[in-house]
């Protein structure tokens, strides 16, 4: 076994309101080390304002040969976007 | 699946200049060549510590020693991104120690060099992270998405590194006669091994072929070597401090400097392991890795009895 504790992957949020954002891992014995380590790591200079931790085994990722099938449909579907619709001439803020 | 397919989409993907990431197929060769340069680059970060963390204690005013502090802990962070960023290749942590420990994987040679003086400090951050910034900004596009997004983060930091050592040389030179001195000095033993830094000359560097095919490697060792004697060489002046090279001068039509002969036969015997600190820094890294043994088992088992996740 790797003696070097488990992997966390490390979520930062810029600013309060905005996405967390996948920034890279850490290793840590538990969650609590997780977030320290990540602090240390990550937002030595005002990069975040909140982090999430995850252990690397949680996450399931789609696997990348399986892109197009998974992607693809949402090509075909053009009405899901606002400009597919023919707006009367005339017609204002909408 | 159709392995053919497979290598002609990461062909395609390089060709559009997309990353490659982790999880995409990727040529054999392509993940061993990133691994032995991430782990490289990686190492690097991390025994560079050592000659500088051999002057906090003696750091000669607290704002001095508060941003020694600062930049020695940026180099163990770049050191962790990279790992981070290798291990996403499939190479566990300890792989890449035990590599490091048994001589199988390298680190630069530069830190090889023992750290003699304080104006030693300002030639470290000011040649020797400028070199290594030169090279990283060029590797931000790099191919592989995990390796180039780690050196967009580590280029945020370095101008710092490089800002905080110029301003050493700059007050050194500013100061009494001794204090030039000693800048001088650390001046002519670290600018011959920031410019090895780039790496053997394009002619014989035997892993660059690949390396540009594959997009690792965007620009060669002569190029980058050139772009940091042209911006250092005006920084040196203005402080007042010689580049100790007779044969440096412009030249006019390639809009650059040329420079004397780089000493490959002193490269080579470093870089085979008999510089001046080659076994001072592997022996200083393995006791310390050894010694905090007991903590991540006491961490492992801590978690174990209190394991939520
Ligand atoms: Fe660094
Ligand atoms: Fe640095």
């Amino acid at each position: 076994m790797d003696t070097q504790l488990a992997l966390w992957e490390v979520f930062i949020q810029k600013k309060s309101g905005g996405d967390h954002t996948h920034c890279g891992s850490v290793h840590a014995s538990d969650s609590a080390m997780a977030l320290q380590n990540a602090r240390d790591i990550y937002t030595r200079r005002n990069e975040g304002s909140s982090i999430w931790v995850i252990p690397s085994q949680f996450v399931t990722a789609s696997k990348a040969e399986e892109a197009d099938m998974l992607f693809d449909p949402a090509d075909d579907k053009i009405y899901r976007h606002p400009t597919f619709y023919v707006m009367p001439e005339g017609a204002k803020q909408i | 699946m159709n392995t053919t397919l497979a290598f002609n989409s990461f062909q395609e993907k390089l060709d559009k200049d997309f990353n490659i990431e982790p999880k995409d197929v990727m040529p054999d060769d392509y993940r061993k060549h990133l691994i032995r340069q991430i782990s490289q680059h990686a190492h690097s970060e991390v025994i560079g510590m050592q000659p500088e963390g051999n002057w906090i204690s003696r750091a000669p005013s607290l704002r001095a020693k508060q941003i020694l502090l600062a930049k020695i802990q940026d180099e163990g962070g770049h050191g962790l991104y990279l790992y981070s960023a290798c291990e996403t290749l499939g190479i566990s942590r300890d792989e890449l120690i035990e590599q490091l420990h048994e001589g199988k994987a390298k680190y630069s040679n530069i830190f090889n060099y023992p750290s003699l003086s304080w104006a030693d400090i300002g030639a470290i951050g000011w040649l020797v992270d400028g070199a290594a910034i030169v090279n990283q900004v060029s590797l931000q596009r790099t191919s592989f998405g995990p390796y180039a997004r780690a050196m967009v983060r580590i280029c945020k930091e370095e101008s710092f590194h490089q800002r905080q050592g110029y301003e050493i040389m700059a007050t050194m030179m500013s100061g009494t006669k001794v204090q030039r001195e000693m800048a001088q000095d650390a001046m002519n033993r670290w600018w011959w091994p920031s410019l090895m830094m780039f790496g053997p000359h394009d002619s014989d560097s035997p892993h660059s072929g690949k390396a540009f095919e594959w997009k690792i490697k965007l620009k060669s060792n002569d190029e980058l070597r050139q772009k940091f004697i042209d911006k250092t060489v005006q920084q040196a002046e203005v402080i007042g401090l010689t580049i100790p090279d007779d044969q440096l001068k412009w030249n006019e039509d390639k809009q650059g400097y040329d420079h004397g002969e780089i000493n490959w036969d002193e490269f080579k015997r470093v870089i085979n392991g008999n510089g001046p600190c080659n076994k001072q820094r592997l022996d200083h890294h393995k006791k310390y890795h050894a010694d905090g043994a007991w903590v991540r088992e006491a961490a492992a088992a801590y978690a174990e009895t209190n394991s939520k996740f």
